[in-house]
């Protein structure tokens, strides 16, 4: 194959396709064949089984909504708070000088690790949850915008100052729009990292949402519903990530025209 | 009085890790008389884009000063409109929207405003491309738009830092014409780097010649072949004599260049 050749729209969607069918046909060889044992993985089948029996019986879908809430809540309380603090590190030294020792620290405390301290403070309500998510988002979301708004090109900003941009004309007018393709992109990075903050939170002291499902579906060896949870997750992430890059291409015409 | 008065301008880099540090430009003095058009000719890294930066204000002179209709410079403003060699529209602004940035920045009303872009528009010759992104432009078109962004802003001089640089040699001529098209009928003084003797004599009312590093004038040329001027006149005698006596004195500039090289490594 030559290298860095690019592959045909028709054949890269039968490829990837083709993979899906690949990955789940060992799956039922492995289960349906009984190649392992039932009780630690179910087969496809009754996975499907349990997911349904799940969404109809169990009411499931309203452990969906509530999850997909919290993961968007803290997200946006986390993004309201990081990209304005990004973009003024960014743009002003002085206060990338005050804030990123403390930032770069703080991105490696692990969201997990605040839950039990998160639920001492804010109690196993709703509140906890979003918490768990904005601590696990706001700091990694600050150090990247302030690295994107950093590296600002700078001939731009000099032909904005020699057409009589002034400090304030300048962040406003040429580093937030130049910059705004790029922190749309890492919103929608991050927001996937908060899908796996979400879960966690419900692992632990929750009453509701598809981690507290998975985990009460352990205690029963339920395993196709665990899988059935686990495969909501990514078809939902799947589904926010098409739809925040389609946002992308409506606010952004510039960047791909 | 002179338009713009450069008076014993002078730059020093620091050195790097320890190192001497590297004079960039020996002390210059220059009085440009207002609507003249001078081009500065010198070999690479003779400075000469650093002169200009300290005139827009961009980079401060370690020695010297630089005053505009008697007014010293210690800051870029919207009175010196400056035209990069890379290209620097503002790719999230449409064509119209590039020109009107430093009328907007002013606060001028939209009314006055799209008058005003419209003429520039035209001037450049690009109609119908108002609406399109810098990204959808060709380089000669995204310089257009960036000399025509430049001059809305009506500033009392024009700097460009060798504009048409990264452009094919067919684009590079037709653009020379187009922008002395514009000063030819009307008039601004205009400060201009470039490396291309040809480019520096045809534009130019006057070209000052630079030496190698540490930049200092080596000689100051009157142009004064007739206007309006035509792309033939390239191929005149009196620009080849003139073509004849620059490329003499760059050429003993460009070789000191390239054997001061090896020394400086």
């Amino acid at each position: 194959m030559r290298p860095l050749h690019p592959v045909s729209p028709g054949l890269r969607t039968v490829l990837g396709i083709s993979f899906f069918v690949l990955f789940i046909a060992f799956w039922a060889w492995i289960t349906l064949g009984g190649h392992v044992n039932r009780i630690f993985l179910a087969d496809p089948l009754s996975m499907l089984r349990d997911g349904w029996r799940l969404l109809v019986e169990d009411r499931f879908w309203l452990d969906i909504l509530i999850t997909i809430w919290r993961v968007f809540g803290g997200f946006v309380m986390a993004s309201v708070v990081a990209v304005p603090i990004g973009i003024a590190m960014g743009a002003w030294k002085p206060v990338e000088a005050f804030l990123e020792p403390f930032v770069s620290f703080a991105r490696y405390l692990p969201a997990s690790a605040f839950i039990p301290l998160l639920i001492l403070w804010a109690g196993i309500g709703e509140l906890e949850k979003l918490l768990v998510i904005f601590v696990g988002s706001v700091f990694q979301i600050i150090l990247i915008v302030a690295v994107k708004v950093g590296s600002t090109r700078r001939d731009l900003v000099e032909a904005a100052y020699t057409l009589g941009s002034t400090n304030n004309g300048i962040v406003k007018r040429v580093i937030m729009p130049a910059n705004a393709p790029e922190i749309a992109e890492t919103l929608r990075l991050v927001l996937g990292w908060a899908w796996t903050y979400v879960i966690v939170a419900e692992l632990i002291g929750s009453s509701s949402g598809i981690g507290y499902m998975i985990i009460n579906s352990q205690s029963r060896l339920a395993t196709g519903q665990i899988i059935f949870g686990i495969i909501v997750i990514g078809l939902i992430g799947l589904l926010s990530d098409f739809a925040f890059k389609a946002l992308n291409r409506l606010l952004f015409p510039w960047s791909l025209a | 009085m002179s338009k713009l008065l450069i008076e014993g301008v002078s730059r020093t880099f620091a050195g790097v890790r320890g190192g001497l540090p590297v004079k960039a430009l020996m002390p210059i003095d220059l009085a440009v008389a207002a609507n003249d058009f001078i081009t500065i000719l010198g070999p690479s890294g003779c400075g000469k884009s650093t002169l200009l930066r300290i005139v827009a204000g961009l980079e401060a002179p370690s020695e010297g000063r630089v005053l505009l209709d008697g007014k010293a410079v210690t800051r870029p403003g919207p009175d010196r409109g400056m035209v990069f060699q890379s290209y620097t529209l503002f790719p999230w602004l449409t064509v119209a929207e590039n020109i009107a940035f430093g009328l907007r920045e002013r606060g001028m009303a939209p009314k006055e405003l799209d008058d005003i872009v419209a003429s520039y528009v035209d001037l450049v010759g690009l109609k119908g491309f108002e609406n399109h992104w810098p990204k959808q432009l060709s380089g000669g078109m995204q310089q257009r738009t960036a000399i025509a962004r430049a001059l809305a802003n009506d500033p009392e001089i024009l700097l460009l830092d060798e504009p048409f640089g990264a452009l094919d040699n067919q684009t590079r001529g037709l653009m020379q014409e187009l922008l002395l098209g514009i000063w030819e009928r009307r008039k601004k003084t205009v400060l201009f780097v470039t490396h291309d003797i040809e480019e520096a004599i045809f534009m130019a009312s006057r070209v000052i010649v630079m030496t190698a590093r540490p930049g200092s004038i080596k000689s100051d040329v009157a142009i004064d072949l007739p206007h309006p001027r035509h792309y033939t006149l390239k191929t005149s005698p009196e620009f080849s004599a003139l073509k004849a006596r620059l490329t003499e004195d760059i050429r003993v500039e460009a070789m000191r260049t390239a054997q001061a090289r090896p020394a400086e490594a």
